[in-house]
């Protein structure tokens, strides 16, 4: 079989914050009825997530799900373990109106770390960053730039991002120039 | 900058989150309709001076179609509203009414 690759490579950049390529990552996408009481304890029954609440993303060791809009969710997972989850969704769902696809290979997982990562994405995006507005367990889907993007806080000082694996080198380029040395604004100063 | 609250994520979203999508609230004449009613349904549109009801997508968030009352005079936003509806919700209209004495209604 062939062996999977990331968008970039596991490329690194270092500015005031570390961005880095996640590597293979699996993703999984799952539409439905988020109301339907069957479509939580199918999706509970085959990740072992609860079913997360508007716009709210819950973690289960190393599965990610998170919820994207009324009718869909993410999950994010090892990369060897998203064709069985996405097999394994559609069959705890069967018999539902319900989708869940492995989209692993079609988008890229980013990792900002560092005490000034809110600051990098509030330059790049119209997300209001401001601890208090926005902060880890909270999925937002935004723009980075020109491009369609999502990230959540896995905690205070880091940022994951999933973009489309298209603009993986456009996203990376961008989020790497909005934390380049010298171009600290302070924006979100952590308390003293 | 325009911004309008998602009614589908909750998120306040500014102008370049969104697409417009123009008038809301237009009845699609199919292919039973005179021609004159298909030419009216396709390029005949209200542009008011003043009230003014809107499809916007929330095009870089969850992706939903959703509708907007706002005013095109004063930019004032009414409200938002789901996309599943075929008229404005009554409360809002009430509040339209009250804030802008005189207006003619939305049909």
């Amino acid at each position: 079989m062939s062996e999977a690759v990331s968008a970039l490579g596991g490329a690194t950049f270092e500015g005031y914050c570390i961005l880095r390529d996640a590597g293979p990552t699996g993703m999984v996408t799952i539409r439905g009825d988020l109301g339907a009481a069957a479509f939580g304890k199918a999706v509970k029954k085959a990740t072992g997530c609860a079913l997360p609440k508007q716009r709210e993303i819950v973690t289960n060791g190393g599965r990610r799900l998170a919820w994207m809009s009324p009718d869909e969710l993410l999950l994010i997972c090892d990369q060897g373990e998203a064709p069985g989850m996405a097999a394994a969704l559609a069959e705890t769902l069967k018999g539902q109106h319900a989708l869940a696809l492995d989209v692993s290979d079609a988008r890229a997982l980013f990792r900002l770390e560092g005490a000034g990562c809110r600051e990098v994405i509030a330059k790049l995006s119209p997300a209001n960053l401001a601890p208090g507005a926005f902060g880890p367990g909270e999925m937002r889907r935004t723009r980075l730039a020109q491009v369609a993007g999502a990230f959540h806080m896995p905690d205070e000082s880091s940022v994951e991002i999933v973009v489309f694996r298209s603009v993986a080198r456009y996203a990376f380029d961008l989020i790497a120039n909005a934390a380049r040395p010298g171009s600290e604004v302070g924006l979100f100063a952590p308390a003293p | 900058m325009l911004i309008l609250d998602c009614p589908y994520c909750g998120i306040r979203a500014d102008e370049t989150e969104l697409a417009p999508g123009g008038e809301a609230h237009l009845t699609r004449v199919g292919p039973e309709g005179s021609d004159a009613a298909f030419e009216s349904y396709l390029f005949d549109r209200k542009n008011p001076k003043g009230v003014h009801f809107e499809r916007w997508r929330h095009a870089a968030g969850c992706g939903k179609w959703f509708h907007a009352a706002r005013n095109t005079v004063t930019l004032e936003v009414y409200g938002t509203y789901p996309a599943q509806v075929t008229e404005p919700p009554k409360a809002l209209l009430a509040a339209i009414s009250k804030k802008v004495p005189g207006w003619e209604g939305w049909q």
